[in-house]
C-alpha cells in the first residue's frame, strides 16, 4: 500500500493522533529535563482543565475563541490558501464590535446591540482579509506575506486607535471604556450554575453553530463544492466553470469574518472593553487547531477544547510548578503545528507498511 | 523642530540596522535556494536567548556569539529536515518553529535565571567598541567630526561586520560557484539536477549559512543592543527582514537598503514620539511604525516595483526521473 | 571540466551507435520489443513513428534514464551499459529535451557553466569559458551572445544554448526529441543549418520526429518504428514520403462498427481563422477553419503536441483564443471582452457544450472526491442537483447510480473515491457525465487512452449512438484505428495548422500519414 492510498480512518484519525502524541512526547521530554514529572504535570492539567467544572468552564471559554480563529484558517485552507492573518483580522474585528457597542450601549438594549456588534465584528474582519485576498487573486501577491504584513499593520493601527482615540481620560488600563450592560454577553453560568464563576458565554453556542454551518457549507452547498474543487484540483475546478478568482476573494472575506467574530468572546463576554493586544496569539493558536483538526468540524472542536484545556490547565499548573510557566504551552502549540501541519505524513510510510503486512496473510 | 535630531536618528539607524541586515541576508540564502523561511523570527529569538545566557554564564561575548550561532543553525537544520526530507509545508514549518521557540526560550530563561523569563544583564560580557583612529582628534570639525566619531566610528565590531556582510553576500551569490548553484537550485531545480547538482545538499548548505547569519542577528540583538534576553525580544524583526527581502527582490544590496529604510523608520518613530510637527501635529508613533509594512504591501501589489521571487520557491523538489 | 574529445571515433565500418535486441516493458505495455539497428558516425539519423511507437523510450534508454530489460547498446563497437544520464554525458551523448533545462534568470554563459564551473570563484574561469564559447559558436554556426539572459532569448536561441551546452561538454552524439515543435519556420531553417554543420564536422545526430518534411530535408537514414518494433529502415535519398508514411502507419485500418447513414444536420460549430499563440509568441493554432454539423463526428488526427489539445481547450472555454471567430449555433461564443477564461467553461456548458478532456485526471476529475461528486463536476449548479445553493444528495446519488449502471463502471459504488478506479472506469465516469448532460456539441480528447479493450468497444458504440442521435462531436485522437471507426470527416493537424481534411470514405493511410507528417494536402472535392 502506498502512503498516498491510506484509508480515510488512517489519515483522519490515526496519523493526527500519532502526530499529537509526538508533540506531547517532545514536550514531556522538555518538562522532564526541567526537573518535573511529565505524568504528574499531565495529571494536574487534566484535572484542572477538564475534570473540575469551573476549570472546564474556562477551558470552553478559551476554546470558543479558538474555534472561530480555526474556522477562519480552515475555510481558507480548503482552497489551498494559508491565511495567517487571523490575528490581525480578529483585532480589527474587535474594533468593529467595539464601535457598535460604544456608540449604542447607552440607548439600546442587548437584543439590538449584541447581534449588531457580532455582525460588525464579522464585517470588519472580512474587510481586513478582503484586501490580501484581492491582491492574491488579481495581482498574484503571495497571501502569506500580505497577511503577515496586515497583522503588523493592524497591531499599529489598533494601537493608535485604542491609545489615542478610545481610551477614556485618566484611565490607566490601555483599553476603551467599559461596555455598558447591554454590551455584555450573557454567561452560561446563568443556566448552568455548576460552571461557577467562569466567563464562558453564549458565544460558545455561536461557535458550535458556526462549526455546523461550516460543515454544511463545505459538504452540502454548491459554493462549498467549488471551494473544495479549487483546493483539490484547480485545473478541474476551472474545467468545472468555477471562477477561481471569485472563490479566492470570497473565501478570504468569509475567513476574515470568522476570525473577526473571535473577538466577541473575550471582549464582550469577559473583559467588557476593547483592550490593547487582546488577541494574545489566538490567531496563531487557530492555525494549530485547524491543522490538528485537519479542517474537520469535529476535529477542530476537539482540538480547540484541547488547546483551551492547555491554556487553562497550564495556568493552574504554572501556579503549582514554577518551572512550568504558561509559556510552556506556547511551546507545545508550536510543536503541534510542526508535527500536525508540516510533518503530517511523518508516520504515513510506517503505517502503510504495517497495513500491508497485516493484509498479507489474508491473500493466501 | 529642534527636538528632533536627525543626527541621532541616523546613529540609531546604524545601530538598529544590523539585526535586520544579518537576518535578511540569512533569509536571502535560504530563499534563493528555494526554501521559504518564515522562521527568521524564531532563529533571531533562539540565538538571542542562547547568546545572552552563555555570554552571562561565561562573561565572554564571543562564546555567547558562538552559542547563538549554534542554536540558530540547529533551528535551520530542523527546518531543512522538514522541508527537504519530509517535503512538508514550508510556511507551516517556519511558523511552527517561531511559536515553539517563543515558548521554549521563555521557559528556559525562567528555569535558568528565575527572573521572570529574562536573563541577567551583561555588564562586562559585551563587545568592545571600535573607534576610528584619529576620530578624537577631529572631534571639533563640524560634520566630519560627527561623521567619524558617531556615525562611522564608535560602534561594536558586529555593526561593521553587518555592513561588510552586504557586499560579501553579494559577491558570494553572484561570483562564486556556490552562489551560482544556489541560484540555479532556487530558480530551476530540475535544470540544476540535470546538470549534476545535488539539490537537497545545496539547500541544506544554504539554510546553514542562513543559520549562521541569523545567529549573528540574534546575538547582536541580545548582547550588543539590549544587554540581556527578554521574552519575545525579536519583536517582529524577523518579519521585517522578510519584508526587506521582498522589498529588495531578494538581492543583497537592495535588501540592505530596505533594512536601512526600516531601521530609519523605527528610529524616527522613537524620536517623533510626543513631538509636535509643523503641519500635522503630533504623529503617533504607531502610525509611523506601520510605514515599512504598508510599503511592502504596496510593492507586493506590484504598484511600486515588481518583486521577483526565486522561481521555484516553496515547492518541494521531487526528482522527475 | 574542459572540452573533452572522445577519440577519433570508431574505425570505418563500425557504427557509432548500435542497438541490439533492446526490450523494455512497462507493466503490460511493450514499449520496445527487440529493437535492433545501427547508426553511422557523422550522419543525421531519423527515428520516425506515431504516438506510442517507442521512439522516446528507446532514446531514454540510450541516454541512461531507463535501463533496458534486455538487449545491448554498443558505442563504437564496444558494449556501453548506461547507468544514468551523467554517464551518457561522459560518453559523449547529449540530449535536447522538448522542455529546455535552462535557468531563465541566468545568462547563456552561466547556464552552460552550471555544473562544470571549473573553479570556486567564477570570474577567471568564466572569462576562459566565454572565449571558448565564442570559438565554438563560430565553428558550429551557433551564434549566441554568452552574456544575454536566457529569458530574453527567443525559443530558437534558447535551443541553440542547449545545443551549445552539449557541445561544450564534448558531446559527439546529439539526440533531438521533436526539436521543431516550438520553433517558427525561420528558426527551423536555422536549426537545420546548424545540424548540417555538425554532421559535416563529424558529429552524429539522432532526430526523433514525426514530421516527414524534416526527415527529407535533413536526414541521411531513417528508422521507422511502430508499436515498439522497427518496421523499416530507408536511406532518405532513395526513398519517398509516401513510402515512409506507409511504413509509419503500415497496416490496413478497417471500420467495423454499425452506424446510421451519414446525414448531417445544421452547422453547430463554425471555426474561422482561429489563431492562438502563447506568451513566448509561439503559434499554437494557426489559421484554423472548419465546421461541425449536428449528427457528425469530426475527428482531429495527428501526433499529439500539434495543437489538438489547445484547440479543445479553446472550444471548451478553458482558454481564450488570440484571434479568429468561433460561432456556435450561429451565435458568437461569448468570450469577447474577457481578460481571461476564469469561469468561462460554465457559460459554455449552459449553452450545451460538453467536454471530456484529454487528461482526465488533471482536468476532468477530482481524485479525492467520490464517483458521485465527480458525476456532477461542471453541473453542480444545475437545477437537477442543487436548489438555492444547496446540493441535493439523493438526486446526485441517483444520478451517479444511473451512470454507473449504464456505463458499467466497476466497482459499481458511487461513494468510492474516483482515484481508486482504474483508468478505463474513470474514463467511463467522465464520458457518462458528459453524455448525460445531453449536449448539442460534444468535445472529446483521447476517449480510450488507458482504457481496456472491452471498454473501448463500449465507448465507441456509445459515441456512435450519440452521433446517430444528432449530436455534433469533435474528437481528438492519436489512434488511427479509433478515427477510422468513428469519424465522418477527418481533419489532420500538424504544427498547429490543418494539413488536410478528408471524408471518411476517402480514408487513406498514406495520405493521412503524409498529413500527419506535415505535408499539406488540398481537400479533394
Amino acid at each position: 500500500m502506498n502512503p498516498q492510498d491510506l484509508p480515510r480512518w488512517a489519515t483522519s484519525l490515526l496519523l493526527p493522533i500519532l502526530n499529537l502524541l509526538s508533540a506531547l512526547l517532545v514536550a514531556g521530554l522538555v518538562i522532564y529535563a526541567l526537573g518535573e514529572s511529565p505524568l504528574e504535570s499531565l495529571g494536574i492539567l487534566v484535572n484542572s482543565a477538564f475534570l473540575n467544572p469551573e476549570g472546564l468552564g474556562y477551558t470552553l471559554f478559551y476554546a470558543t475563541t479558538f474555534i472561530f480563529t480555526a474556522l477562519g484558517v480552515a475555510f481558507a485552507l480548503h482552497t489551498g490558501l494559508f491565511n495567517i492573518g487571523g490575528e490581525g483580522q480578529m483585532y480589527v474585528g474587535g474594533l468593529g464590535m467595539a464601535l457598535v457597542v460604544l456608540n449604542m450601549d447607552a440607548h439600546w438594549g442587548p437584543w439590538v446591540v449584541i447581534p449588531l456588534a457580532i455582525a460588525c465584528s464579522a464585517l470588519f474582519g472580512a474587510a481586513w482579509a478582503f484586501l490580501p485576498g484581492y491582491l492574491q487573486a488579481r495581482r498574484g501577491s503571495h497571501i502569506v506575506v500580505t497577511t503577515i504584513m496586515f497583522n503588523f499593520i493592524a497591531a499599529s493601527l489598533m494601537n493608535y486607535v485604542i491609545v489615542s482615540l478610545l481610551i477614556p481620560v485618566g484611565q490607566q488600563t490601555t483599553a476603551s471604556r467599559q461596555f455598558a450592560a447591554s454590551g455584555w454577553l450573557p454567561r452560561l453560568n446563568e443556566w448552568l450554575p455548576v460552571l461557577g464563576q467562569t466567563p464562558v458565554n453564549i458565544s460558545f453556542l455561536l461557535a458550535l453553530a458556526a462549526l455546523a454551518v461550516y460543515a454544511l457549507v463545505m459538504r452540502r452547498t454548491t459554493w462549498g463544492y467549488g471551494i473544495r474543487a479549487v483546493g483539490l484540483n484547480p485545473h478541474a475546478a476551472h474545467y468545472a466553470g468555477v471562477s477561481i478568482k471569485g472563490v479566492v476573494i470570497g473565501v478570504m472575506a468569509v475567513s476574515g469574518a470568522l476570525a473577526g467574530m473571535a473577538a466577541v468572546n473575550s471582549e464582550m463576554g469577559s473583559a467588557h472593553q476593547l483592550g490593547l493586544n487582546f488577541t494574545a496569539g489566538a490567531g496563531y493558536i487557530g492555525i494549530a487547531v485547524a491543522l490538528m483538526g485537519r479542517n474537520h468540524p469535529i476535529g477542530m472542536l476537539l482540538s480547540a477544547v484541547l488547546f483551551g484545556g492547555l491554556i487553562q490547565g497550564g495556568f493552574d499548573l504554572s501556579l503549582e510548578k514554577s518551572n512550568i510557566p504558561p509559556e510552556t504551552f506556547v511551546f507545545i502549540q508550536g510543536l503541534v503545528i510542526l508535527f500536525c501541519g508540516a510533518m503530517e505524513n511523518l508516520y504515513a510510510p510506517a503505517v502503510a507498511g504495517l497495513l500491508r503486512k497485516m493484509k498479507k496473510p489474508s491473500t493466501a | 523642530m529642534d527636538s528632533i535630531q536627525l543626527s541621532s536618528i541616523l546613529v540609531a539607524m546604524v545601530r538598529g540596522a544590523p539585526v535586520l541586515l544579518f537576518a535578511a541576508l540569512g533569509g536571502l540564502f535560504a530563499e534563493r535556494s528555494g526554501i521559504v523561511d518564515l522562521g527568521l523570527e524564531g532563529k533571531i529569538l533562539g540565538s538571542a536567548f542562547a547568546s545572552a545566557s552563555v555570554a552571562y554564564a561565561t562573561q565572554n561575548p564571543w562564546l555567547g556569539l558562538l552559542a547563538g550561532i549554534a542554536v540558530s543553525c540547529m533551528l535551520a537544520l530542523l527546518h531543512g529536515y522538514v522541508c527537504i526530507q519530509q517535503r512538508g509545508n514550508q510556511l507551516v514549518s517556519g511558523m511552527a518553529i517561531n511559536i515553539a521557540v517563543s515558548g521554549l526560550t521563555f521557559v528556559l530563561a525562567q528555569f535558568f535565571f528565575q527572573q521572570g523569563g529574562r536573563s541577567p544583564s551583561l555588564d562586562e560580557g559585551r563587545f568592545a567598541v571600535l573607534n576610528i583612529p584619529g576620530a578624537q582628534a577631529l572631534a571639533d570639525v563640524p560634520g566630519l567630526g560627527w561623521l567619524l566619531r558617531e556615525l562611522l566610528g564608535g560602534h561594536t565590531i558586529l555593526v561593521y561586520l553587518a555592513f561588510l556582510a552586504v557586499p560579501l553576500v553579494h559577491w558570494v551569490v553572484n561570483h562564486t560557484r556556490f552562489g551560482l548553484r544556489l541560484r540555479a537550485v532556487g530558480d530551476n531545480p530540475h535544470a540544476a539536477d540535470t546538470a549534476g547538482i545535488h539539490v537537497g545538499r545545496t539547500r541544506y548548505l544554504a539554510l546553514l549559512v542562513g543559520g549562521v547569519l541569523c545567529g549573528l542577528s540574534g546575538s547582536y540583538l541580545a548582547i550588543v543592543q539590549t544587554g540581556f534576553f527578554l521574552r519575545d525580544m525579536s519583536a517582529g524583526n524577523g518579519f521585517l527582514a522578510l519584508a526587506a527581502l521582498v522589498f529588495g527582490s531578494w538581492r543583497a544590496t537592495h535588501t540592505a537598503i530596505g533594512c536601512l529604510m526600516f531601521a530609519f523608520f523605527t528610529s524616527l518613530q522613537i524620536q517623533l514620539e510626543g513631538v509636535a510637527l509643523p503641519v500635522v501635529g503630533k504623529v503617533p508613533g504607531s502610525l509611523i511604525q506601520m510605514i515599512p509594512y504598508v510599503v511592502t504591501v504596496i510593492i507586493l501589489a506590484g504598484f511600486m516595483a515588481k518583486s521577483i521571487a526565486p522561481k521555484a520557491i516553496g515547492v518541494p523538489f521531487v526528482k522527475s526521473r | 571540466m574542459a572540452l573533452v574529445t572522445h577519440g577519433e571515433g570508431a574505425p570505418p565500418g563500425v557504427p557509432v551507435v548500435e542497438f541490439k535486441g533492446i526490450c523494455k516493458q512497462f507493466g503490460a505495455v511493450k514499449a520496445n520489443a527487440d529493437v535492433s539497428f545501427q547508426i553511422r558516425k557523422g550522419s543525421i539519423h531519423g527515428i520516425v513513428g506515431e504516438n506510442g511507437a517507442g521512439k522516446s523510450t528507446l532514446m531514454s534508454i540510450l541516454y541512461g534514464y531507463y535501463h533496458a530489460d534486455s538487449g545491448q547498446i554498443l558505442l563504437n563497437g564496444e558494449p556501453a551499459p548506461m547507468r544514468n544520464s551523467q554517464e551518457a554525458i561522459r560518453r559523449g551523448i547529449g540530449m535536447i529535451h522538448q522542455h529546455f533545462m535552462l535557468v531563465d534568470t541566468f545568462t547563456v554563459l552561466e547556464n552552460i557553466m552550471l555544473g562544470v564551473e571549473g573553479a570556486l570563484v567564477l570570474d577567471t574561469s568564466f572569462k576562459a569559458a566565454e572565449k571558448r564559447l565564442r570559438e565554438l559558436g563560430s565553428q558550429y554556426k551557433l551564434e549566441v551572445d554568452p552574456n544575454a539572459r536566457v529569458e530574453n532569448l527567443s525559443v530558437g536561441a534558447q535551443q541553440r544554448v542547449e545545443i551549445l551546452k552539449l557541445i561544450y561538454r564534448g558531446a559527439d552524439i546529439l539526440i533531438l526529441d521533436e526539436p521543431t515543435a516550438v520553433l517558427t519556420p525561420q528558426e527551423t531553417d536555422a536549426l537545420f543549418a546548424i545540424l548540417r554543420v555538425f554532421r559535416d564536422q563529424g558529429k552524429t545526430i539522432i532526430l526523433i520526429t514525426h514530421k516527414l518534411q524534416e526527415i527529407f530535408a535533413l536526414t541521411d537514414r531513417v528508422t521507422v518504428m511502430r508499436a515498439g518494433t522497427v518496421v523499416g529502415e530507408v536511406d532518405t535519398a532513395t526513398s519517398s514520403r509516401e513510402a515512409v508514411a506507409q511504413l509509419m502507419i503500415g497496416r490496413a485500418i478497417e471500420s467495423s462498427l454499425p452506424r446510421a447513414p451519414y446525414q448531417p444536420g445544421a452547422v453547430v460549430l463554425e471555426v474561422a481563422q482561429l489563431n492562438l499563440h502563447n506568451a513566448q509568441g509561439v503559434k499554437l493554432l494557426d489559421k484554423l477553419n472548419f465546421s461541425v454539423r449536428a449528427g457528425e463526428i469530426v475527428a482531429i488526427a495527428g501526433v499529439s503536441g500539434n495543437g489538438q489539445s489547445e484547440l479543445l481547450e479553446v472550444l471548451a472555454g478553458m482558454r481564450l483564443p488570440s484571434s479568429g471567430e468561433l460561432r456556435y449555433q450561429d451565435q458568437r461564443l461569448p468570450y469577447a471582452g474577457r481578460h481571461d477564461a476564469d469561469g468561462l467553461p460554465a457559460v459554455y456548458r449552459t449553452l450545451g457544450i460538453a467536454h471530456a478532456p484529454e487528461d482526465r485526471l488533471r482536468e476532468g476529475l477530482v481524485k479525492a472526491n467520490s464517483v458521485a461528486l465527480n458525476a456532477i463536476l461542471g453541473h453542480q449548479k444545475d437545477a437537477a442537483f442543487a436548489a438555492r445553493g444547496l446540493l441535493k444528495p439523493e438526486a446526485i446519488l441517483a444520478h451517479a447510480e444511473r451512470l454507473v449502471r449504464e456505463f458499467d463502471v466497476r466497482p459499481a459504488d458511487p461513494q468510492l473515491r474516483v482515484g481508486l478506479l482504474s483508468g478505463g472506469n474513470q474514463q467511463k465516469v467522465v464520458l457518462g457525465r458528459e453524455i448525460a448532460a445531453r449536449p448539442t456539441l460534444m468535445l472529446i480528447g483521447q476517449p480510450t487512452r488507458g482504457v481496456d479493450i472491452g471498454s473501448i468497444d463500449t465507448i465507441h458504440r456509445r459515441l456512435l449512438a450519440l452521433r446517430d442521435a444528432g449530436i455534433a462531436i469533435v474528437l481528438v485522437s492519436v489512434e488511427l484505428e479509433e478515427i477510422r471507426v468513428l469519424a465522418d470527416r477527418i481533419i489532420v493537424m500538424c504544427g498547429g495548422r490543418m494539413t488536410g481534411e478528408l471524408a471518411a470514405q476517402d480514408f487513406d493511410t498514406t495520405r493521412i500519414g503524409l498529413m500527419m507528417g506535415g505535408v499539406s494536402q488540398t481537400v479533394s472535392p
